[in-house]
């Protein structure tokens, strides 16, 4: 990655356009020329060091849920449970912490009712017992990276 | 490098009116928008509606808070950022919302929430995330916020991370942001 790329980076993170030429005025804004910065996204996509250009949705606003979850397994039959967390297409992420609670994960369903729909069918295909933390106040999120 | 935050207030805002043509616009573009010079007329085209609608409806979802942001989605990982710590701290119910908002002040800090506690296994009410480039980093920022905020009496564990298994943001018919905890 240039100076050109960590330029993009730290000053697109949010308030992309919406305009006729999107890129031309962030180009602008930049330095850089639309067709510049449009082939660098594209590569910055390509080798991955980006995940996607484009929105991040609120899901409660869109009638969705999330929830993040923790479990206790112990070690022995810690790959197996990991594998069938990870097979549920409603779990976002899903990382081991160090901690008696060692399995942490996101959910992300279309409605309210399927976080409790999901946390049952873990809870029966694993064996153990799954801790529902919701949020119930956000005092800050805005993860933002500096390249 | 350095964290920078941008700062958000969506605690218990009402949810805005979405309809079906919104939800339309919302799952075309959620993989991203197309790279190309005019991609709001594209995406219209793919609707059947005119880029002005789509440049329109937009604006009206971002204010309304259902777009969150738009632009670049990065890797942290790639970008150096390694070690990352979720922080849970037992507070009295009645301090929660100041050392809540004191905590969420912190450059460093990229999520701070309050959830409930599961007694007796769990009795941590107020998580936050420090993202750093290694573990030192991440002490370091969490010793200056526990003498900043006065938080040196509160039981609290920090659970580095030790695997990542899956990280894919959340896609399901649409796109949430849901990194960290």
């Amino acid at each position: 990655m240039d100076a050109t790329d960590r330029h993009i980076i730290n000053n697109l993170q949010g308030d992309f356009p919406l305009c006729e030429r999107p890129y031309a005025e962030a180009a602008a804004r930049l330095g850089l020329t639309e067709d510049e910065l449009i082939q660098r996204v594209e590569a910055m996509l390509e080798n991955r060091t980006l995940t996607r250009f484009g929105p991040m949705y609120h899901a409660e606003r869109l009638g969705g849920a999330l929830t993040l979850a923790a479990m206790k397994i112990p070690a022995q039959d810690f790959e197996r449970v990991a594998q069938i967390i990870n097979d549920f297409p409603e779990v976002a992420h899903n990382y081991a912490r160090e901690n008696a609670f060692n399995m942490w994960f996101v959910l992300a369903t279309e409605t309210p009712a399927r976080i409790g729909e999901v946390i049952g069918e873990i809870e029966k295909t694993t064996g153990y017992p799954v801790y529902n933390m919701p949020k119930l106040e956000e005092f800050f999120v805005g993860l933002r990276f500096e390249a | 490098m350095e964290l920078n935050i941008i700062k958000h207030s969506t605690a218990t805002s009402p949810r805005p009116p979405v309809d079906e043509a919104d939800r339309r616009l919302l799952a075309a573009i959620q993989h991203g928008l197309p790279l190309t010079p005019r991609p709001y007329a594209e995406i219209g085209a793919q609707l059947g509606v005119s880029e002005e609608q789509v440049i329109a409806r937009l604006a009206y979802l971002k204010e309304a808070g259902v777009i969150r942001r738009f632009g670049v989605v990065v890797r942290h990982h790639e970008l150096g950022y390694a070690s990352n710590a979720m922080v849970v701290w037992d507070v009295p119910e009645e301090q929660v919302t100041e050392l809540g908002r004191c905590i969420a002040d912190f450059d460093f800090i990229t999520l701070c929430y309050r959830r409930p506690r599961r007694l007796p296994q769990w009795r941590y009410n107020l998580y936050c995330m420090i993202h750093g480039k290694n573990r030192e980093e991440v002490l370091a920022h969490l010793e200056w916020m526990v003498n900043h905020c006065g938080l040196q009496t509160l039981p609290h564990e920090v659970l580095f991370s030790r695997r990542r298994f899956k990280q894919r943001g959340a896609i399901y018919t649409l796109p949430a942001e849901t990194d960290g905890c």
